[in-house]
């Protein structure tokens, strides 16, 4: 028996599987580990898509949750937005914080705005895009194994240290400046940093751009031309990608890509135990 | 809050060692609009992760306004006899304008809490001294010398209120709301690596430079016996205290500009040197020459409140970008913000309908500069000598 109008409206978001929370009542946002109680509490209820309004700088939202689940936020993430995450789909309209996607396994995480620093720390598998630019160590020590592959996908720039000590998976930089009115130029930053990929030792880092790179280029890192193989891994990712933020696909071809690999199969190998294998 | 060391750090604990992250905010009114400290509040305090309860302070800058030429003294005492001595002192050299208690509101169950007290204080006039160093001196030999009492914050038209405490504790204890200011910084946490005091929380101040810094300074051997050897004494077991005396060294004494102070403190690397132009190289080859001590190293990211010659925010990360900062800028342009995360930006727009023009996360090792009633001088994402008018004589010193 539904009685008054708030009942129904929440029976009948039940039955469409989606929820609100709002992450600031009456102004004064809520410490992360209520917000993250509610959230679980949601999902405990059978909702299967959760929106947080105004959310601010609460952290680990979605930490280490799992299954095939939709967190719509609308506001600003704090740090570790979706640790652990194994599954979940998230999309932020707007900025997210540092260290997003730290240890996922799994999942998708959508980005309408700026990354901060460490996005996708030690991820290692599932998406992660990012519209605009992102600041220093992107990709941090991300890595593959057999079917889990993670990807990190920027519409705009990178700063210094992008994919450091990287150990599989696959970076991609559009360097491409997509407005909020729904135009999308060239960006006017340069593409990425220094220290390119220092320490890499597995894995691609694939910069839509014509600037050198040899120059920012970190220790056992090295450019090579994009060959078929990899113009098909990157495709459908780049196709999803501009799917999503609405972006002429046309415009990818205006400008070369250049990978960046590992300078050798086991750029390291001598370094720690060399003698001893 | 903690009610015990205000005025010093007990033996037992000197080597004691509190890992934690730190929390840092700070903005300017560059058209020098006195706001209370309401908005600084909430921008620190919404940073709690940040914090665990170990200490938190502010630095309000054009809070005296009645007072604003003479030094406004402020102290922590332990007790009213070594207050007695302390203003005797005072008297003796120079000349106390007004002697008053800073207004606390110190829970009713506490027995001994800190004496506040602060002196609007001119020095006598000296011609082999200048006033400025003769209130250095006098802070340094009374940190040193007198027991039971521990100075603030020194500077003119401006204070520092700190302690011991979670920041709301601290904004709460000192009425933080009730003072107005053009600039304000906040820290919440303690000075890295360092059980609780209340003297040794931030922002550290000298004169009219204030810091409140996130993160540690490896290099505080180097910078400290540099220091010494200009007559600095670090007494405070912490390492910020030396990102002040340096700021007040380089641009206060060695009358350096804000933008190369910060390249002295933060240079670039030799190889990114090397690609520069000629004169650029010779003039950062010899930063680095001449202020190679005063170099910081390890990670952090600061926000410095200076006045000379007018007030000046100025924001500093270290050059691999390994503590967090972000800028904002009001909707028509009067206000820089700078914190360690956006989220103080975004509680400013739930509460108050405060809009932005623009968030951006300056480079590092790149200062971002705002003055007052000069606007934003640098917005950190400058190549080095970008819009500096340099002209450089000589070569590189070897």
């Amino acid at each position: 028996m539904i009685e008054n109008k708030n009942q129904k409206l929440e029976y009948e978001m039940k039955k469409k599987g989606s929820i609100q929370i709002d992450a600031a009542p009456n102004g004064r946002p809520l410490n992360y580990k209520d917000l993250n109680e509610k959230i679980h509490g949601a999902l405990r209820n059978g909702y299967s898509k959760v929106v947080l309004n105004d959310v601010c700088g609460q952290r680990f939202i979605g930490a280490s949750l799992q299954g095939d689940l939709k967190l719509e936020i609308n506001g600003l993430p704090g740090n570790d937005l979706g640790i652990f995450m194994d599954g979940p789909r998230i999309v932020v309209n707007g900025n997210c914080e540092d260290q997003a996607g730290n240890t996922m396994n799994d999942g998708t995480l959508i980005i309408h705005g700026d990354g901060g620093d460490v996005i996708g720390l030690s991820a290692r598998g599932g998406k992660i895009y990012i519209k605009e630019d992102v600041g220093y160590r992107v990709g941090i020590h991300i890595k593959e194994y057999k079917q889990k592959f993670p990807v990190v996908l920027i519409g705009g720039t990178a700063k210094d240290f992008l994919g450091e000590y990287m150990a599989g998976g696959l970076i991609i930089v559009l360097g491409l400046d997509i407005r909020d009115d729904g135009t999308v130029v060239e960006s006017e930053y340069p593409i990425c940093g220094g220290e390119l990929g220092t320490g890499i030792h597995r894995g691609k880092i694939v910069l839509r751009t014509d600037e050198d790179l040899e120059t920012r280029l970190g220790v056992g890192a090295k450019v090579y031309e994009l060959k078929k193989e990899t113009e098909r891994t990157i495709t459908p990712f780049i196709k999803e990608f501009c799917e999503i933020f609405s972006i002429p696909y046309e415009m990818i071809g205006h400008k070369p890509f250049q990978v960046i690999k590992p300078i050798s199969k086991r750029p390291f190998g001598g370094n720690y135990c060399g003698n001893l294998i | 809050m903690n009610w015990n060391n205000y005025t010093s750090l007990p033996e037992k604990f000197r080597n004691q060692r509190v890992f934690d992250g730190c929390g840092i905010s700070g903005y300017i009114n560059i058209d020098g609009k006195r706001d209370s400290g309401d908005q600084i509040i909430d921008m620190l305090c919404i940073l709690s992760e940040r914090e665990n309860g170990l200490g938190a302070g502010f630095a309000g800058y054009g809070i005296y306004p009645n007072y604003k030429d003479y030094y406004a003294l402020h102290f922590l005492i332990d007790t009213e006899e070594c207050k007695e001595k302390l203003l005797h002192y005072l008297d003796e050299v120079g000349y106390i304008i007004q002697s008053e208690p800073i207004p606390t509101l110190a829970p009713h169950n506490i027995d001994n809490p800190p004496i506040t007290w602060r002196v609007f204080y001119e020095p006598k006039k000296k011609k082999s001294i200048s006033e400025d160093e003769q209130v250095v001196q006098l802070v340094m030999h009374i940190n040193e010398k007198f027991k039971g009492v521990f100075v603030i914050s020194s500077g003119k038209n401006m204070g520092v209120f700190k302690g011991n405490g979670w920041s709301h504790e601290i904004a709460d204890f000192y009425k933080i709301k009730d003072y107005k200011a053009y600039m304000w910084l906040a820290h919440s946490r303690f000075p890295t690596n360092t059980p609780g005091w209340w003297g040794g929380a931030h922002p550290f101040n000298l004169l009219g430079t204030s810091v409140v810094h996130n993160g540690e300074i490896t290099s505080y051997g180097t910078n400290m016996r540099y220091l010494e050897s200009f007559g600095y004494k670090c007494t405070l077991f912490t390492d910020t205290e030396v990102i002040a005396y340096l700021f007040d060294l380089l641009i206060r004494k060695h009358k350096m500009p804000v933008p190369i102070a910060t390249m002295a403190l933060a240079p670039p690397l030799f190889s990114n040197i090397e690609t520069m132009e000629q004169n650029y190289q010779i003039a950062l080859k010899n930063v680095r020459a001449t202020y190679r001590s005063a170099m910081l190293n390890g990670p952090f990211s600061i926000v410095v409140g200076l006045t000379d010659p007018k007030p000046t925010l100025v924001g500093l990360s270290d050059r691999k970008k390994l503590r967090p900062l972000v800028a904002a800028i009001s909707e028509n342009d009067d206000s820089l913000f700078l914190s360690s995360e956006e989220a103080s930006f975004k509680r400013l727009k739930l509460i108050e309908e405060y809009n932005f023009k623009n968030v951006w996360h300056p480079k590092s090792g790149t200062a971002i500069v705002a003055r007052i009633g000069e606007g934003i001088l640098r917005d950190g994402l400058e190549k080095p000598f970008e819009k500096i008018n340099l002209k450089v004589e000589g070569a590189i010193r070897s």
